[in-house]
Order: C-alpha cells, then structure tokens, then sequence
C-alpha cells in the first residue's frame, strides 16, 4: 500500500513540475506547483515525517504560492512572449537555448550516473503513526542545537519583509 | 483476500460516512437557523411557510439552487472558473476530518441492541476506535494546514471570474484571510504550549475533570480565556463572516468573490462557508471547551455534549452577524494586524511564562 | 500489492534528482521571470526530499530541521524575488528577462 502511494505521489510530482516548467500561463504554473508540493507532502508523510509535511503545506502552498498568485494576478502576466523561429528551437535555437538545453540534459545525466550505483535497502515505510514524540525531537533540537540559526532566520525574514516593502513601493513622484 | 474487512473497517467507514452526512446536513441546518433567527432577532418571523416551523426551507433553497441555470463569463477562464468552488469545498470538508467529535468507543453498546448479537456474532469491537474520520497525531497542524488551502478557492473564483467586483472582492477576502492566519496560528500555539500535545484527543482528554468540584477544566475558562476570545475572532475573520464579512457585503461589492456564480458553484461556495464555520465552532470547541466531557452523560454518549457546544458556538455566530454592523475594510486590516497579532503574541508569551514556572 | 517494487533511498533519491534536474531546465529555458521562481522553488523542494529521505534512512531529525531552514529562506527569498520582479515590471511592462538588457556593453 505504502508502495503504490509512493509511485503515485511521485508520478503525480513528477507530471506537475514538468508541467510547471512547460506551461505558458503562469497562472496555470502557480496551481500546478501547488499539486507538485501537495505531493511532496504526501511523501514526507510517507517518510515518517508529518510535521514537514505539514509544514510543507501550511507555508509553502499556503503562503508562498499566494504570494506567488497575488504577483501574477497583479501584473496580469498573460503568458510569456511567443518566441518563435530561430531563436526557439531548443536542439537546433539561439545559443543561450541551445547551452541551457545542454546543460539541463548534462545535469540530468551525471545526476543518473551518480545515483546509479547506489544500493540500500528498502526504508521502513512509515506503517505505523510515528511517534508523538518526534515532534518534541524537533522542537528539542530547534531551541537547544540550532538556536542560534533559528534567531538568525527570523531576523532574515524581517529583512526580507522590509526589503521587499521598499522594494515594491511605487515611486513618490 | 477480504480478511482485512474487519469489524473495525466496517465501524470506521460507518463514522466516516456518518461524519460527511452530518456536515451536510449541519450546513443545511445553519441555512434555517441563519435566516429563523435572523428573523426573531429583527422582530419578523423568519420561514415559516414551508413545512411545520419552516423547517423544511433549507430543502426548498437546496432544490431552487440546484434547478437555476449555470452561467459562466465567456471571458472567463474555464478550468479555473470550476476549480475554485471545488476547492473551497474540498478544504471544508478535509478541514472537519481531522476533528474528533466523541471520546474513543469501542460499540459495545450497539451489541446491547436486542437482536444484534444473535444476527451477526457481534460483541463490539476489540479495541476502541477514535471517533472522528482520519485522527493523526498532529492534528492542529492538518487543520491550520488545510484551512491555509482554503485561500485558493476565493482567490481564484476573484481572478477567473473576469470582472472587477469579483477580482476585488476575492483580492480583499484572501488577503483578510491571510492575516487573520497568524493570530488564528498563535491562539493554537498557545494551547498546544499548555497541552503538551499536537493531537486534539489528547488536548481534549485534558480538559476533563472539575476545580472545586463543580468549575470544568476547560481550557476557555481559566487559562486560556483571551486565547479563546482571540482564536473566536479571528475565526470569525477567517470564514468571512459579519462583522468581518466586508469581502462579500451586498451593499459594497454586490457579493465580492462569488457574484458571476451561480446554480451549483454557487451552492458548492455556500457550503464551504457554512461548513468553515461549523470545523471553526468544532475545533473551538475541543480547544478550549472541553470537547465532549460533560455532566450526566456517561462517558459513550459524549458526542451528544459535543453537539450543544457547537450548537451553540454557532447561534453565537449567527448572533454576532445580525446585531454588530460590519467593519470597514482598513479598520479590519488594521484590527487584525496592529490589535489581535499583538494581543496573540502577549497571551503566547504570558501562556509560555506560565507552563515554564508553574508547571502547567 | 507485491508485484509494486518497495521504495528505497535509491528510489527517493533518484526522483529528487529528477525533480533537481526539470527545474534547472526551467531556469535555464524559460523566458518568463515568475516561472523562473517558480523553477527555483522546485530545486528548492527537491533539496527537501533528499534531506527528508536521507534523514529517515540514517534515523536521525537534523534533516528535517535544515528542511524547515530551507523553507523559511526560500519564503524570504521568494518574496524579495517578487519584489523586484513588481519593480522590474513597472520600469519596463515586460517579464521577459531578454527584454532588460540597459546595463549591457
């Protein structure tokens, strides 16, 4: 059962993204993304870990992406700028095409070759709930271990937060 | 091959079936007892035509909606258009399942039902079950999870919708729903810091017992009272209802988000917000009511309790919508953000302090 | 369900590199700013299933720990990415990055 949920969740994943990066509305790439991380949540699930999945779902397609939506709503962004002719082959196109075609394809190859070899036996599947304990782990290590990253983080995102306030400010003429 | 259709299958499929039937009905419920006590409070009868006490006008909404035609903006974008109240109803629902709504039952009272036990062999069941749809252990977590997907369905029915009074009405609803998040978040902090928990079981089995004998433990009363207050309105913020419900006010933006929808989607967006309504009531209630512990009842008949305090969470609801006159649109932001983040914060922090060294 | 072959860490890891691998292409071949971010967002996610996957083989909680790091820095870098995309967009109505091309020699 924990099996075939797997191929599912990674199909699913797997199918989405594809699609993030091939789809022409941006809009319709902002829903698909969102599949892609409900997925991903499933195979946290899967792995015994809830509280990412969680996570997984209440900031990054819950937060993020709305983020994501309001910008693409805002600016109305209809779809990108047919490239056409010469410049949008991918084998054959333009040569910024043409290298990132390559290098996309060379990534995916030396990635494959790499895992290739690789044998480990099969993970326990997270058959039974884990424990409710694990998430004390978390909050244990988070505090104790990685304290000081995790001030460093809220700092970081109050930087952000101020940073993409004046970044976005229309101009006072 | 069918040896994994165990009693307990069948028993958990009963309470999950049992569960989605009773939201339904539940909306369908509300629909009466919005407009019967919308009616009392304003001093006119509210239904009362159709069937004895009107009690059958929610059929009658229900078939007029479903008989209207179905219309769709030709601008509008088609996928998004009928995705959008699928999702606000498809969170709804999901947001409920993770709510348990009676204590761990094992049925053996259905075997005290004359004839069951001769029928079929059964005795009840060998190990309790939990009474709710799906209970995982971190069941906060998958409600404010699920309730955080709930932004999509108005977001979307905004922007497919192609016209100006739905883009605004859906940009404003989801941008309040965003922000009343975090107080929503803290108020579930705070209570999980006290419980010790992520599961609502557990949160609930601790508010059973009395101070002094005759003071319930919940956690709404003592320790958490400004929780509660805070979690209720930024609750009521969240499911865009009065006085919160500037989004969707008819006599601002015609109906904000959902006014190119009609028939089905329209009821399907109808749902959602009434249902969003009963898991908010539910969760307050398990959180900081009590959950289903109560007086004279035995400890089975516990859902029973769990009813009236949803019930009446929910006539405070309806209460609160036709007496208050709603807030403006930057009076609600500004609430939300510069009043009930602060206030959430201060009552995190004072709860913190208090589990620290008193040891609660 | 046994003709279904049981995941490994192999298998978890194999598709996090798939994953890693379409959104660089996305990087690479896309000419729209936001599905550029978008593409990044999924390396991002691929990471996280690695570090997830890897964690539960070796039976430890740090891995889910940096996920949790990951994402609050992808959330604060998501939205300064925006912002300067909104920026970008009102100098010049285009999300076409070919189309920002001032500053070149």
């Amino acid at each position: 059962m924990h099996a075939l949920l797997f191929w599912i969740f990674a199909a699913v994943a797997i199918v989405a993204s594809l699609l993030v990066v091939g789809q022409r509305n941006p809009m319709h790439s902002v829903l698909l993304l969102i599949g892609s991380f409900g997925a991903l949540s499933g195979l946290y699930v899967l792995l015994g870990a809830p509280f990412v999945a969680a996570i997984q779902i209440i900031i990054y397609a819950g937060a993020i992406m709305v983020l994501f939506l309001f910008v693409v709503m805002l600016l109305n962004a209809a779809s990108e700028d047919p490239v056409t002719g010469y410049h949008a082959r991918l084998i054959g196109g333009a040569g910024p095409r043409r290298l990132g075609a390559v290098l996309s394809l060379g990534l995916a190859i030396e990635l494959f070759w790499a895992l290739r070899n690789l044998q480990t036996a099969p993970l326990a599947s997270g058959d039974q709930q884990p424990p409710a304990t694990a998430v004390y782990d978390i909050g244990l290590r988070l505090f104790q271990n990685y304290a000081f990253a995790f001030e460093a983080t809220s700092v970081l995102i109050l930087v952000a937060m101020v940073g993409a306030i004046i970044l976005a400010r229309r101009e006072r003429a | 091959m069918l040896s994994f259709i165990t009693p307990e299958l069948i028993f958990h499929l009963g309470i999950i079936v049992a569960a989605f039937f009773a939201l339904q009905i539940a909306a369908a419920g509300l629909v009466y007892m919005e407009r019967k006590v919308a009616g009392l409070i304003q001093q006119r009868y509210g239904p009362y035509l159709v069937g004895p006490l009107g009690l059958l006008q929610p059929l009658a909404d229900i078939v007029k909606l479903v008989f209207k035609e179905e219309l769709r903006p030709k601008a509008a974008d088609k996928i998004l258009f009928y995705l959008a109240p699928i999702l606000s109803a498809t969170a709804a629902f999901a947001a409920f399942a993770v709510v348990p709504f009676g204590a761990d039952t094992d049925f053996s009272w259905v075997a005290k039902i004359p004839f069951v036990t001769s029928l079929t062999g059964f005795t009840g069941l060998s190990h309790p079950i939990h009474l709710a749809a799906a209970d995982v252990n971190v069941g906060i977590l998958v409600i404010f999870a699920i309730t955080s997907m709930g932004v999509y369905g108005v977001v979307l029915a905004g922007w497919a919708s192609n016209s100006k009074y739905s883009l605004l009405g859906g940009l404003r609803s989801s941008a309040q729903m965003i922000s009343y998040e975090l107080a929503y978040g803290l108020a579930f902090a705070s209570v999980i810091m006290m419980a010790g928990s992520l599961s609502i079981r557990e949160i609930v089995d601790q508010q059973a017992g009395y101070w002094f004998g005759f003071i319930p433990k919940w956690y709404g009363i003592f320790p958490q009272f400004f929780g509660f207050l805070i979690y209720m309105i930024a609750g009521i913020a969240e499911t865009n209802r009065a006085p919160f419900d500037f989004p969707e006010a008819e006599q601002e933006l015609v109906a904000g988000y959902h006014t190119e929808y009609s028939s089905m989607s329209f009821a399907l967006f109808f749902l959602a917000e009434y249902i969003n309504m009963v898991t908010v009531a539910a969760v307050a209630t398990d959180l900081f009511l009590g959950g289903w512990h109560g007086p004279f009842l035995p400890e089975w008949l516990g859902w029973i309790w769990f009813f009236v305090k949803v019930f009446l969470i929910l006539f405070f609801y309806i209460w609160m919508r036709w007496t208050l006159p709603r807030y403006r649109y930057d009076q609600l932001m500004e609430f939300g953000w510069k009043w009930l983040l602060p206030a959430a914060v201060i009552n995190l922090l004072v709860t913190a302090g208090f589990v620290i060294y008193l040891g609660w | 369900m046994s003709w279904v072959p049981e995941p490994t860490l192999n298998s978890y890891l194999i598709l996090s590199a798939v994953l890693f691998a379409i959104g660089t292409a996305g990087v690479f071949l896309r000419r729209n700013l936001i599905t550029i971010l978008l593409s990044i967002e999924v390396m991002l996610n691929a990471v996280n299933l690695t570090f997830v996957a890897v964690d539960r083989y070796l039976g430890s909680v740090d891995g889910q720990i940096i996920v949790f790091f990951v994402m609050t820095v992808a959330a604060a870098e998501a939205a300064t990415g925006l912002a300067i995309v909104i920026a970008l967009f009102r100098h010049k109505e285009s999300l076409n990055p070919d189309a920002f091309t001032s500053l070149r020699w």
